[in-house]
């Protein structure tokens, strides 16, 4: 083991502080060369080694009776029944996003594919959850036109639906995008492949694409905050193959089947590196790689090239011995890349060599265990008061509020994605229940008569006003989102993306926000079983507000139970239930209309919360619900909206409503456009209507008949009042949130 | 009857018409490995929608390449009915066992929707089933669909009634409005001069079932069993 020593420059570069350095020497007890170096900067990267989040992230339920598979491997899993197991999780890739759109996206796909079929499942649904700033500015309609062809690109050419999401957009995203991107698979319970290397001797197969010098230090890439210099870091970005990854994706599922190996990793973040470091320090074992037997894009590649590149569709196995051929055989078959690279040892080390000659030879657990856990002190930031103390007896209230609903209905937050999600393939494998665009999707599961709702949310608004409070909606309104549905949350994963954990303030941000995280995951009974934590989305100095986007999934015992959120039936009435307050702050009506971020976020109680989705689903179950649909961004009113705009059916005009609101003793903007939380609209028979109000009435769950369904216009008045308040033809509506977003690129739109 | 469904590199679809035909219709289905250069036994073949080959270089123009297609010509040749959607499509047209090409659509990105296609020519077994002029209901997903053949081709496409599907409105009017992607005279799907060659943009194996209410998708299938002899109940 020889090596120049490291300057101090060069500790640096690798994203090392002096005392990280020194806790190198200190545990190798000598100093490490450069190959040596680079292990560690991406094993204790904030990306890999999570050292910022740990000690919050302990906080987090994770355990429940579904679950088969919590936090620390790939990908969660939790119980369906059947025999089979959801597998799930959600990843960011905002860091590349920003600095290439397209491949950016596109390997944040690929990448969270593999976090779910290493674990034996075939992936059958994507979601995403994207932030940016306005599309006024061209730099941000460039963006999300090359994330969204680059999700497109990628999971259209691997069969894999992407069934929805959700799109925010907010000037706070200007210089930092986010790509949130989630999938889930199933699989058999008692087969899922774990990231293990077990069985001294046992052969380790490198297969897939082969190794060039792209993505170098993309973990450490996306452990740094951005200045000018972003452009610069293009080649940090990886470039993906789909059809690899499809490649990939059959070729390991006939080895899986086969059962002809003991673990899995695939090749994400630090690549070569990561997995088998993780794989042996999962397994108690060590691992010996000869990196000379590694599949190679160029010649010259170093050893530090070949363990650092984080070139995309990439996987490690550890054969079952005797196996090894056949493993081969499979591979050829898929036309793919395939070398037996090393082998596990009893050694519990890391030693690498290049043509049997020694280059690294570290300590398993110096890598993964004995990396650096941060308790980083926490500081309320001194804007906050600033912030949440906003007058808004100084806001008007609107004179025309047919034109506010209006207004609102065009923000491209609430507006309708079809734009964005008719780039998708929705419909391939033909699962697709409810499509993009709705609150949840809903796949069903073949083989089986159940179905699966998933939904994605986050409202970093209500989370940078109060990032308690924004964890806590966070949860309960992607859980409300599957019950609407009619589904039973079962499990989640989350995604915490977050500015730069050194400043105090981002700290104490993400220490509420998992804090509001778990106290609702606990309330609802709904275990963490995977996630993701994205730190130091900072440019400049500016970070983002808090964004703990949630990715929940739901069980339909009966597919054919699924509940749609748009009205059904001409006379059906109109039920609200749960309470309107007076809320305003960090609402949509108040940024869009009045140009204002600020006030308290609605309070959410979680017991109310609990009772509320309970009595939504029984009913739901009971089979007296026809439709269902929460209210969240623009209130009352644009809930109201979106029910009657999606009515449509295949044929026939859409239903509209007639909507009476009782007299409450709040303003009417607060009224119709505040985002109170705890709310459902329904719609029921007249006949089902007692059975509906009994069962209220037995929960404590406050309701309110406001409307029937009927005719073509949208009709909203408040008791007492001669004229409506709101009168509005649905076609009207619908054009309006049809098209907002895609009038910012009828024009001008880059076209890659 | 013994369907096969190709299964080329990339291929995305082939579960999707496999469930349709063995699952939905009861009928015996199996997949044939594009390396395969054996058809024997087969009454009908899929060429099924997806990526093959990644669409690398153009849309289907490696797969015309893979081994099994000699034996598809000889298929299709010998008369046995060949069905190609999507990617099959714009693999029958790289094979030139359908005439035209495809460009990319007008809007240059990925569509996914659905579309309504009016039925122009009941006399191919694959639509032998279904009403004259009738409006189907089909989802599309493609981003080179827009179908384009010379005017000689296209005068000839017409002549021998081998345009089968264009898109229309959803009460069947063929309008610029109800064409998605720019294709010529809004074709969207047409057959070979002896009618036994079908290919095709829309996936009728995705509204085959009736998840989301729609079975349109089932006609086409049924056409051929129906039109088949061996087919018939």
């Amino acid at each position: 083991m020889t090596g120049r020593a490291i300057p101090p420059e060069g500790v640096e570069q690798h994203g090392l502080t002096r005392e990280e350095y020194q806790k190198i020497l200190t545990r190798l007890g000598r100093e490490p060369n450069r190959l040596e170096l680079g292990l560690f900067s991406v094993m204790w990267s904030e990306h890999c080694s999570y050292k910022s989040s740990k000690v919050h992230l302990k906080k987090l339920p994770t355990a429940g009776p579904r679950v088969v598979q919590g936090p620390g491997e790939n990908a969660g899993a939790v119980d369906i029944g059947d025999g089979l197991v959801a597998v799930f999780k959600i990843e960011s890739h905002n860091h590349p996003s920003f600095i290439e759109p397209y491949q950016g996206a596109a390997t944040g796909v690929g990448g969270i594919l593999r976090d779910i079929f290493t674990m034996g499942a075939r992936p059958i649904a994507l979601l995403n959850s994207l932030r940016f700033g306005p599309l006024e500015i061209p730099k941000n309609r460039f963006l999300l036109e090359g994330v969204v062809s680059g999700i497109a690109g990628y999971g259209n050419c691997m069969g894999i639906p992407t069934v929805g999401g959700e799109i925010n957009f907010n000037e706070i995203y200007n210089q930092n995008p986010l790509v949130n991107v989630f999938c889930l698979g199933i699989a058999h319970k008692n087969r899922i492949f774990r990231a293990s290397a077990r069985g001294v001797g046992n052969t380790v197969i490198y297969i897939g694409s082969k190794t060039g010098r792209d993505g170098i230090h993309g973990a450490t890439m996306a452990s740094e905050s951005f200045d000018e210099s972003i452009e610069a870091r293009r080649p940090t970005v990886q470039v993906g193959d789909p059809f690899t990854e499809k490649l990939l994706l059959e070729a390991c599922l006939e080895i899986m089947k086969g059962e002809l190996i003991v673990g899995i990793q695939d090749m994400g973040a630090a690549g070569l590196t990561s997995s088998s470091v993780e794989m042996a320090g999962r397994g108690g074992t060590g691992i010996e790689l000869e990196l000379s037997g590694v599949p190679r894009r160029e010649e010259g590649m170093t050893p530090y090239e070949v363990m650092l590149s984080e070139s995309q569709e990439r996987m490690l196995l550890v054969a079952k011995p005797g196996f090894e051929k056949e493993i081969l055989s499979i591979c050829d078959r898929w036309d793919l890349d395939a070398a037996a690279i090393g082998r596990v040892t009893d050694t519990r080390r890391l030693v690498l060599k290049e043509e049997g000659r020694i280059v690294a030879d570290i300590p398993i657990q110096a890598l993964t265990d004995d990396a650096p856990v941060y308790e980083r002190p926490i500081q309320v930031p001194s804007y906050l008061d600033a912030l949440q103390g906003i007058n808004l007896d100084l806001i008007p209230p609107p004179s025309d509020f047919g034109a506010v609903l209006m207004n609102l209905l065009q923000s491209p937050t609430i507006a309708n994605k079809r734009w964005v999600y008719q780039q998708y393939d929705h419909m391939v494998r033909t699962n697709t229940v409810i499509r993009p665009g709705f609150e949840s999707a809903v796949v069903r599961v073949k083989g089986t008569r159940k179905a699966l709702a998933m939904s994605v949310d986050g409202n970093s608004r209500y989370g940078v006003l109060n990032p308690y409070r924004g964890g806590v909606i966070a949860v309960c309104e992607a859980a409300r989102n599957i019950v609407c549905a009619g589904g039973r949350p079962i499990g989640l994963t989350d995604c915490l993306n977050f500015g730069n954990p050194e400043r105090p303030e981002v700290m104490w941000q993400f220490a509420l926000s998992v804090e509001g995280i778990a106290d609702a995951c606990r309330e609802l009974e709904i275990p963490v079983v995977s996630g993701n934590v994205s730190f130091y989305n900072e440019t400049n100095g500016l970070g983002i507000y808090p964004t703990p986007i949630i990715g929940m999934v739901g069980l339909i015992e009966e597919v054919e139970r699924t509940v749609p959120p748009g009205f059904r039936d001409e006379g059906d009435r109109v039920v609200l239930l749960g309470e309107t307050k007076e809320e305003l702050g960090g609402t949509e009506y108040l940024s869009r209309i009045h140009s204002r971020e600020g006030g308290f976020p609605p309070l959410l109680e979680l017991a109310v919360e609990k009772s509320v989705q309970r009595c939504c689903l029984e009913a739901i179950e009971a089979g007296i619900i026809k439709s269902a649909h929460d209210c969240s961004e623009g209130g009352l009113g644009v809930a109201l909206a979106e029910a009657a705009i999606l009515s449509e059916k295949a044929s026939g005009p859409s239903s509209g409503a007639t909507v009476v609101l009782p007299h409450l003793p709040i303003r009417r903007d607060a009224h119709l456009f505040g985002e109170s939380q705890s709310r459902i609209v329904v719609t029921v028979a007249e006949t089902d209507l007692p059975k509906l109000e009994h069962q209220c009435a037995g929960q404590g769950v406050p309701m309110a008949v406001i409307g029937r369904v009927g005719g073509q216009r949208l009709t909203i008045r408040m008791e007492g009042d001669d004229r409506p308040l709101i009168d509005l033809p649905v076609e009207r509506m619908r054009t309006a949130w049809q098209d907002a977003i895609g009038a910012y690129f009828q024009n001008g739109g880059t076209e890659r | 009857m013994r369907f096969g469904i190709l299964v080329f590199p990339g291929s995305n679809c082939d579960h999707d018409c496999y469930h349709v035909l063995k699952h939905l219709l009861g009928q015996p289905a199996e997949f044939i490995w594009h390396k395969q250069t054996s058809l024997r036994g087969y009454d009908a073949l899929v060429i099924p929608g997806g990526f093959s080959y990644g669409d690398y270089l153009r849309t289907g123009a490696i797969a015309q390449y893979s081994p099994i297609m000699k034996s598809v010509r000889e298929f299709a040749q010998a008369g046995g009915p060949v069905l190609g959607i999507c990617n099959g499509f714009q693999i029958l047209l790289e094979a030139g066992l359908l005439p035209g090409a495809m460009l990319r659509n007008r809007s240059l990105k990925f569509i996914c929707k659905d579309v309504f296609v009016r039925v122009e020519n009941v006399e191919t077994p694959f639509t032998a089933s279904i009403d004259p002029g009738r409006v189907l209901r089909l989802p599309i997903a493609h981003a080179e669909g827009n179908y384009y053949a010379d005017p000689e081709t296209l005068r000839e496409l017409r002549e021998h009634r081998q345009i089968v599907f264009r898109y229309c409105s959803a009460e069947g009017r063929i309008t610029e409005e109800a064409n998605p992607n720019g294709s010529l005279d809004g074709i969207a799907g047409i057959c070979n001069r002896a009618g036994n060659v079908l290919g095709m943009m829309p996936h009728p194996e995705r509204c085959a079932e009736g998840l989301d209410g729609n079975t349109d998708g089932k006609s086409i299938f049924q056409s051929i069993l129906e039109h088949h002899p061996v087919g018939r109940p």
